[in-house]
């Protein structure tokens, strides 16, 4: 099994902070890491090759000089190789451009079998860029998939959706995007880091992958960023003061009158779950 | 003159029948179509059956029924493929669709192949009326600022649009429209099979049809807390809500998470205990119909969205509800 993970450099959450003033969210640029769901894309990868010895695992990604860091990364989790997409006419990419990159990256390194992604990134968190790069390589997709199994030159894939699971057998290869109860990452030990580390990745551009400068980045992308703004939140309160048991049985009285007076307190019968 | 291309609202279809969230889509629809004096079209994919007319009563011009040998509407290439087909063939100007599971992997995969660009997960949608583009509008980095996206070049303009962001339109039974069957045909071959379908037994498709939700943060406090909130929501009839906090604490499953990352929940009373009100929070809740907060901050963020504020102990509202809703239903008196 050739399986490729596509990967993404993400802003850390843990280090953002809101601006109490503008409600803006300021981070420190330098603060990044690996996608989490893409850890648990590269898990899964890293446990097929497992299971079929003599499987290699790529990992691409798209993104600054820095992100090469996510490829180190990748490849402590059980990865091979990298490729670092980097380039001046890959800058302001939308899903649609990133999409075709990655495609033009795959098809460029051909022969592989199987393509992994995290459902989303918690940076843009839109979950385009899997299915995107599925059809610009005309393969099929599964999404939110929970669990993944190889069998033969087919994948039996279980997906989680609104109401329940389904499961569905796609013929390979195929590219599928994974939610973060497929598997439990575990943390890569430092040999593992020190073996990855001596890998070389490649950093290519649109030459490289085949493809017109004006069909990537901001060029290359249908939708543009009209304006920014803070989103406005406003209700007129009605506040009560319940700093005692008195009081808060008034509250809780007020909160049953809200209820009964939209038609929803229910009879006296009783509500198991 | 150039012709206006129509506005398609793609149908949620869910084991052969149309979802209620399509009347939300329509309403969308509706409400643009306000604006540029053009017809909603509801394409149904997957599906021959339904009572088609009730797409009308929700606000639908025509409703375009595609029916050819699909196998299943679950399977995406397919689905994807007569999108494609009936985006080639109506020429719409605008394609809209419920970012559910359904929509955010079908809407790709077409707006790939169509070569146009594609908006996820809008939770406002307009038209900007010095250029007639559409406003599309989503919370963006981390939820705590909004972006409004267009598509400039390229067409249709593609969006996948948050359920519950607006409010079904009441059945006009006055309504005209037309039921259209269309056969548009599924070019190539897929590589998938359906297998099975397991309806999950949780409650966690209750918590975003539920009429009301009660929602604990970190203000409850404890694990034992946190379970006289379940015990409470469900003599309440509530479906059980948790910030990103409880449910990292271990208080709740993450099936109950409300927010950005979590559940999208529109109830008609949402109750928040012990909840900031980060903003990725109020993602998820935002729309509700009656929003009350309990929290012992005056200055909690929550307030500013309360229609009732109460300034006092979670814990404590939880034991004084608990005991106000037993002494109710001991009382035995109706709604
Ligand atoms: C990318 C991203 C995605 C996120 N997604 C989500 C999401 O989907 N859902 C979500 O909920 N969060 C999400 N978050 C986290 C969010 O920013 C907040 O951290 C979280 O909502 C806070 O939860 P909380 O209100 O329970 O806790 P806190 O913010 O700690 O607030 C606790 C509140 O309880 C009050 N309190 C304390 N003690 C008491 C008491 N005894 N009685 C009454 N009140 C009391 C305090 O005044 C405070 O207001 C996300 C964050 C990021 C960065």
């Amino acid at each position: 099994m050739d399986i490729v993970v596509l990967i993404k450099q993400v802003p850390s959450t843990a280090n953002t902070r809101m601006d109490p003033e503008t409600g803006v969210m300021i981070r420190d640029a330098s603060e990044t890491v690996l996608n989490p769901l893409d850890e648990h894309a590269i898990t899964e990868a890293a446990r097929i090759k497992g299971r079929f010895p003599g499987s290699t695992v790529t990992a691409i990604t798209m993104g600054p000089p820095a992100a090469r860091r996510v490829l180190l990364e990748a490849c402590a989790r059980g990865a091979d190789r990298g490729i670092l997409l980097s380039h001046k006419a890959f800058g302001g990419s939308d899903t649609l451009a990133t999409s075709r990159v990655l495609a033009a990256t795959i098809r460029k390194t051909g022969g592989f079998d199987l393509i992994l992604a995290g459902e989303k990134a918690t940076d843009g968190e839109t979950g385009q860029t899997g299915p995107m790069t599925a059809a610009f390589l005309n393969l099929p997709v599964v999404t939110f998939v929970n669990r993944l199994d190889v069998e033969g030159d087919s994948i039996v894939a279980r997906r989680i959706v609104e109401e329940g699971e389904e499961e569905v057998l796609v013929r390979l290869p195929a590219l599928v995007t994974v939610v973060r109860d497929i598997n439990n990452p575990p943390l890569p030990t430092v040999r593992q880091y020190v073996i990855a580390k001596k890998i070389i990745f490649p950093v290519w551009g649109p030459q490289d992958i085949g493809m017109e400068e004006a069909d990537a980045g901001l060029k290359g992308s249908a939708t543009r960023v009209a304006k920014i703004f803070s989103p406005r939140l406003s209700r007129n309160t009605t506040y009560m003061e319940a700093g005692n048991e008195a009081k808060m049985a008034a509250a809780a009285t007020a909160i049953l009158e809200v209820l009964k007076g939209r038609d929803l307190m229910k009879k006296g019968e009783g509500h198991g779950n | 003159m150039e012709i206006k291309g129509n506005i398609m609202v793609l149908a949620e279809v869910r084991s052969g029948n149309v979802h209620s969230v399509t009347y939300e889509m329509i309403a969308w629809g509706r409400r643009l179509a306000e604006k540029t004096d053009v017809l909603v079209d509801c394409l149904v994919l997957g599906t021959g059956e339904g009572d088609f007319e009730e797409l009308i009563r929700g606000g639908a011009d025509r409703v375009l029924v595609v029916s050819p040998g699909m196998p299943d509407s679950r399977l995406a290439t397919p689905a994807a493929s007569l999108l494609v087909s009936a985006i080639r063939g109506e020429r719409p100007d605008i394609v809209i669709a419920p970012a559910t599971t359904y929509g955010r992997t079908i809407m790709p995969i077409a707006a790939a192949r169509l070569g146009t660009g594609l908006t996820a997960d809008c939770t406002d949608l307009d038209i900007d009326p010095k250029d007639s583009l559409l406003m599309q509008t989503r919370p963006a980095i981390g939820g705590n600022i909004m972006a409004t996206i267009k598509t400039p070049r390229t067409r249709p303009q593609m969006a996948t649009v948050r359920p519950r962001s607006i409010k079904p339109l009441p059945a006009d039974t006055g309504r005209r429209g037309e039921v259209v069957r269309k056969d548009y045909s599924l070019e190539g071959e897929w590589q998938e099979r359906f297998i099975s379908f397991i309806r999950s037994e949780e409650g966690d498709a209750n918590l975003e049809s539920a009429e009301i939700v009660l929602t604990g943060g970190k203000g409850i406090k404890s694990r034992d807390n946190f379970k006289q909130l379940a015990e409470l929501a469900g003599l309440m009839g509530a479906g059980l809500g948790a910030t990103r906090d409880a449910v990292e604490a271990g208080w709740a499953p993450f099936s109950c998470q409300v927010g950005l990352t979590g559940k999208t929940v529109a109830p008609k009373v949402y109750i928040a205990a012990g909840v900031s009100g980060k903003i990725q929070h109020l993602a998820g809740m935002i729309t509700s119909d009656y929003i009350v907060a309990i929290n012992e901050d005056p200055k909690a963020q929550i307030f500013k969205v309360a229609d009732l504020g109460i300034i006092g102990d979670a814990p404590m509202a939880v034991q004084e509800l608990t005991r106000a809703f037993k002494s109710h239903s001991e009382k035995g008196e109706g709604a």
